[in-house]
């Protein structure tokens, strides 16, 4: 029994991180591989130590593997969040298939302060535009 | 409410050493009997949320992996078929979360589900930017998420 449930969660985890890195070679613009890598990549590890703890009668690799799954889930959406924002502000492109893009202009320029509401005092407007490319060159 | 969880762990480690085996499913079941215990002892307390809320803690770590589960199949049919269905966008999202703490695990939680990617958060705390991989309609996804995730977390926390 607990055999099956080992066999399937490590399939399932190990194909989890095929997938991810499958998709970084696929996915057609920055922000569509940071968000296909990052989670089906927790997804792995943690099912993957999920079938340590499970195999190992052991206090210690239980409380390790916990603590492992603890931090990674804890961390991994920062450093996601942090390298999207990144790549926003050097101007990565979107995909041309993007349909909308709500955060273009909302940043003011000088400090990098983030507004909740547009401001209306802009006199130029075409700085505001959305950076979707307009073939698939400009992303790969 | 956080006397009735200190009562709760006690109670626990009470029976982790009588039984005399460490390991996390006997812990688990001497959270349960301490569980059950201390409700029927409160049961003519007036304060009750405790024993609401851990249910509902339950309740929602299930539905969160449900919710990652399904994402991370679709997003891995779209990876590994060669046609791509997705419209990906960035899309304005109001927060009804207010303190650090619920914006945290909130943002978390977003990021954690496989498609929605979390840009940035404004300098006011009242909005998130997220970049959303299957985008139909903006104001669907916000209402969704607005109805589901946001508001059974929030119904955890206050």
């Amino acid at each position: 029994m607990i055999e099956i449930v080992l066999a399937i969660l490590s399939t399932v985890g190990a194909l989890s991180i095929l997938f991810a890195s499958i998709g970084i070679l696929r996915m057609p613009d920055f922000y569509l591989r940071l968000s296909v890598t990052v989670k089906a990549s927790t997804l792995g590890v943690g099912l993957l130590l999920i079938c340590a703890a499970v195999m190992f009668p052991d206090v210690s690799v239980t409380t390790k593997a916990i603590a492992i799954i603890f931090f990674l889930i804890i961390t991994a959406p920062i450093g996601a969040h942090m390298i999207g924002r990144a790549a926003y502000f050097t101007g990565t492109p979107l995909w041309k298939g993007t349909i909308i893009d709500e955060l273009a202009g909302m940043y003011n320029d000088e400090t990098h302060e983030l507004e909740s509401e547009e401001s209306d005092t802009d006199d130029d407007r075409e700085d505001d535009a959305p950076n979707i490319a307009k073939t698939d060159e400009e992303t790969e | 409410m956080i006397k009735n969880f200190l009562m709760n762990l006690l109670l626990s480690a009470i029976w982790v050493a009588l039984t005399g085996s460490l390991y996390y499913t006997n812990f688990l079941f001497g959270f349960m009997i301490g569980f059950f215990i201390l409700w029927i002892m409160n049961r003519n307390e007036t304060d009750h949320r405790y024993f609401y809320r851990v249910p509902k803690i339950i309740g929602f770590i299930f539905y969160f992996l449900y919710e990652v589960v399904k994402a991370n199949i679709q997003v891995a049919f779209d990876v590994i078929t060669p046609k791509y269905f997705f419209k990906p966008g960035i899309v304005k999202y109001p927060m009804s979360a207010r303190t650090d703490f619920e914006i945290n695990l909130l943002t978390t939680m977003i990021s954690l589900t496989p498609g929605t990617l979390i840009v940035d958060i404004s300098d006011d705390k009242k909005t998130i930017y997220i970049h959303v991989m299957y985008l139909t309609d903006p104001e669907t996804f916000v209402r969704q998420t607005q109805t589901g995730l946001e508001r059974r977390l929030l119904a955890i926390l206050r």
